[in-house]
């Protein structure tokens, strides 16, 4: 198993946050993980994005330029990654910041209804679970144990409250992942 | 025939009036003669015996004149990059919280290149002595400029004499150290009498007292001749010294918290 | 279960430094290694092991710091980036003057001049060929992955102690700001003042009871023969490290046609481009210097034997090449540099590309 991803975003939307989780989870799987934030000039204007791989054997490059999944919440991040997910890959997106529809046809598309999700739930911060949860969906390559067991060691210690409302948005998120037509 | 001696008397402890210092090693110094350097190495080396502190003691040596102080007094010695003493000195402190730490630098060193370090490690309140020659000269270098040269001295880069317009004005670091809240002692002595060498070496050992306790940061500037580089005698230096640099550079204590202060292990 | 976690190689560092049982780290804030800053002042070692942390008010404050502290015996480090290691150049060479040892970290970014806060490594000639002034040389060790900035910390001292001069970490900001897993060090213990006068009988930390002779360090010979001495002295020390402490690492090069030669971040891109040009049938090795002085010269000249051509892969303009021209000795085979720069990291696609280009113009495609 190797699964090379890319979530792009506003900053503040928590697309590092989620890439750490991911992260994590995969560390707490017992696979091998890398997460490198954007770190290029495309990161000014507050976009934000970041790479995760998660894979069974030694990772060489944490950089990439195509990948098994896009995760992306924002038209930007969508007109700069849609053309590099590898054919026959994974597209998540929030439609919610979206004013022009994927182009891909050899993609797999599925859009998550985070934010407006998130502003029913009262709690913005999850909205980044609402995402990770319709991934894990589509994508089962962690379980959701150790997405639990991931946010235990990555929050601080004050944070440890907020997991149940996190695991809350993960599970709802896994719900309402819709394949796009 | 012989040379008679004029007197003749057996020296005993009961009869002996003046020594040289323990700690002042015997070797010949290389500065000039009239410099007041070797008499205020003479002040440190009797301060560190008198506080018994010659075990842990560790001093900080600058660039110039003075660089090589490691071979005139007997504790061990740390030669500095040109200005940054203070910077050495807070970390052999901060490490070894109860050594007696302190450097000695000049008005190049500590007034021109290492103005940030001195200022920064007195805001700290590191718990270190600065004894600081102020001769308003660069004596290594052959004479230029410093920035405490004094307005109308003529040096080998101010020869018509230093203008405010160009230069600006002697920089009072003493006055300007003694508005900092982590300074706890700063005086200004000079070693041209006999009463200012006591008063000065009385300075020193405080600075030193100071250390040794954590009591925070002091700093002694010792107003210094510099007879070769002013281009005078010994005896007119001293005196052009009392006339003049006094008068820039009033001698005595700005600030005094010893003994409110507490002693702050950093 | 191991403790396993998941870090950024800049705050690895802290932890490194504080688990390796340093004394002291000084340093000052730059873009990208403030972290090791950070989190040293949110893990508190002055509570636990002793350690000092301090901020100081300049790269040129921080390098005396480290002076000061190696001049007592102490275990202290510092870390910055690009700009910063300019400024702490001068004390660098006074540390390889005094022979004093210390450990010093260039998580390095784009120049010149302010340049970019993005990664690079075009700080290869300011690190490995001196920087300062004066004739001296330091242990260079680069690191490719968060393990390695936990490994590299305790390992650098370690060589600062065996050869008494400074050791240095070339990390960059991908390293830097990149999260992996990592197995922390335990922590050892830090030295007591009777161990260090032991270990290190030069030090300046005040005669205690029982030293008679005063320690003086300093970097200072004004008598030219003795100047010249002390000159032979330390180039035989560097002489050593070059038999000792070469450090290497080699993938796929027995049969290699083609080698990429590449360092930290670049050396993990460049893995990937051996793995893609291997599954197409590509006859491609690289050699990855883990120390960069000493220079793994030997092993490219052991690879120059069958290789047609070498791709210098740097994020920079083509530094590292003259080392790698110069221990592959023969004319005939050319060696070509690739990289981006500005904080632009280049994708293994971009290399792969490049290799081929190469390849082609030098009769191997």
């Amino acid at each position: 198993m190797k699964e090379e991803i890319i979530i792009a975003g506003f900053g503040g939307q928590g697309v590092l946050s989620m890439g750490k989780i991911l992260a994590y989870s995969g560390v707490m799987q017992g696979q091998e993980v890398s997460w490198i934030p954007s770190y290029g000039p495309e990161m000014r204007g507050g976009t934000a994005n970041v790479t995760v791989i998660l894979s069974d054997r030694k990772i060489s490059s944490p950089v990439l330029q195509e990948f098994d999944t896009g995760i992306v919440l924002n038209q930007q991040s969508l007109d700069k990654f849609e053309e590099s997910i590898k054919p026959g890959g994974t597209l998540l997106y929030d439609p919610n910041g979206i004013t022009r529809a994927p182009r891909r046809t050899d993609l797999d598309i599925y859009t998550i209804d985070a934010a407006v999700e998130a502003a029913r739930s009262g709690n913005a911060k999850v909205f980044n679970m609402f995402v990770l949860g319709a991934f894990l969906k589509i994508k089962p390559l962690v379980t959701i144990e150790n997405v639990i067991e991931g946010l235990r060691h990555s929050l601080p210690e004050r944070a440890h409250k907020m997991i149940p409302a996190n695991e809350a948005a993960l599970r709802k998120g896994m719900e309402l992942v819709k394949k796009a037509e | 025939m012989a040379e008679t001696p004029i007197f003749e008397i057996a020296e005993t402890d009961a009869n002996r009036v003046y020594d040289r210092p323990r700690l002042l090693l015997d070797a010949t110094m290389h500065y000039c003669p009239g410099c007041s350097h070797g008499t205020v190495h003479k002040l440190v080396a009797e301060a560190i015996d008198d506080l018994g502190a010659e075990d842990k003691a560790i001093g900080i040596t600058p660039v110039g004149c003075a660089a090589f102080l490691y071979n005139y007094i007997d504790i061990d010695w740390i030669q500095a990059s040109h200005g940054r003493a203070p910077s050495v000195a807070t970390a052999v402190k901060r490490l070894c919280t109860n050594k007696l730490v302190f450097t000695y630098q000049g008005d190049g060193d500590l007034a021109a290149i290492g103005t940030a370090e001195a200022i920064h490690a007195a805001n700290r309140g590191d718990n270190i002595a600065i004894i600081f020659i102020n001769n308003a000269i660069y004596g290594m270098t052959g004479g230029q400029m410093a920035p405490t040269t004094l307005l109308g001295m003529k040096t080998a880069t101010t020869p018509m004499g230093r203008t405010p317009e160009l230069n600006g004005y002697p920089f009072k670091v003493a006055d300007m150290l003694a508005l900092l809240d982590g300074v706890t002692y700063v005086t200004r002595q000079s070693v041209n009498s006999p009463a200012n060498v006591r008063r000065a070496k009385k300075a020193i050992k405080k600075a030193f007292e100071n250390s040794i306790n954590n009591k925070g940061f002091s700093f002694v500037e010792i107003v210094a001749t510099c007879n070769s580089g002013w281009k005078l005698s010994p005896v007119a230096a001293n005196r052009w010294m009392e006339e003049n640099m006094h008068a820039t550079y009033p001698l005595g204590d700005l600030k005094d918290t010893t003994s409110v202060g507490a002693a702050v292990e950093k | 279960m191991e403790d396993i976690k998941l870090m950024k190689g800049n705050e690895v560092l802290a932890y490194a430094a504080v688990r390796c049982g340093a004394d002291g780290y000084f340093g000052y804030p730059i873009t990208p290694q403030s972290e090791v800053l950070e989190t040293l002042t949110e893990l508190r070692p002055w509570e636990t092991t002793g350690m000092v942390v301090l901020q100081a008010e300049s790269e040129v404050a921080s390098i005396n710091m480290v002076y000061g502290g190696a001049s007592v015996g102490k275990r202290v480090l510092t870390s910055t980036s690009s700009p910063g290691l300019s400024l702490m150049c001068e004390g660098l060479s006074y540390l390889a003057g005094a022979e004093l040892p210390c450990v010093v970290i260039d998580v390095s970014r784009g120049g010149p001049g302010l340049g970019t806060i993005q990664a690079s490594q075009a700080d290869y000639f300011q690190v490995v060929k001196g920087g300062g002034h004066g004739d001296y040389r330091m242990p260079v060790l680069a690191p490719n992955s968060v393990q390695e900035m936990n490994d590299f910390v305790d390992l650098a001292f370690e060589l600062a102690f065996k050869y008494l001069n400074p050791a240095m970490i070339l990390a960059d900001g991908v390293i830097g700001q990149m999260m992996e897993k990592v197995r922390l060090s335990p922590q050892k213990p830090r030295r007591t003042e009777e161990e260090i006068r032991k270990e290190c009988p030069w030090a300046a930390i005040g005669k205690g009871a029982h030293r008679k002779e005063r320690n003086i360090v300093t970097s200072c010979y004004i008598d030219p023969e003795t100047m010249e001495r002390h000159n032979h002295k330390l180039q035989a020390k560097y002489e050593r490290m070059e038999r000792e402490e070469v450090r290497v690492e080699e993938m796929e090069v027995s049969d290699a046609e083609y080698i990429l030669v590449a360092y930290g971040a670049s050396s993990r891109i460049c893995a990937k481009v051996v793995e893609d040009a291997r599954a197409a049938g590509l006859k491609v090795g690289l050699i990855r210097p883990i120390t960069l002085f000493p220079f793994p010269s030997e092993a490219i000249r052991r690879a120059a034997q069958h290789a047609k051509g070498f791709l210098s892969v740097e994020l920079s303009m083509g530094q590292m090449i003259e080392d790698v021209r110069m221990a592959v000795g023969n004319a005939e085979i050319p060696v070509q540099h690739f990289g981006r720069t500005g904080g632009i990291i280049h994708s293994p696609r971009e290399v792969y590309e490049a290799l081929k280009q190469f390849m082609t113009e030098t009769g191997g495609l």
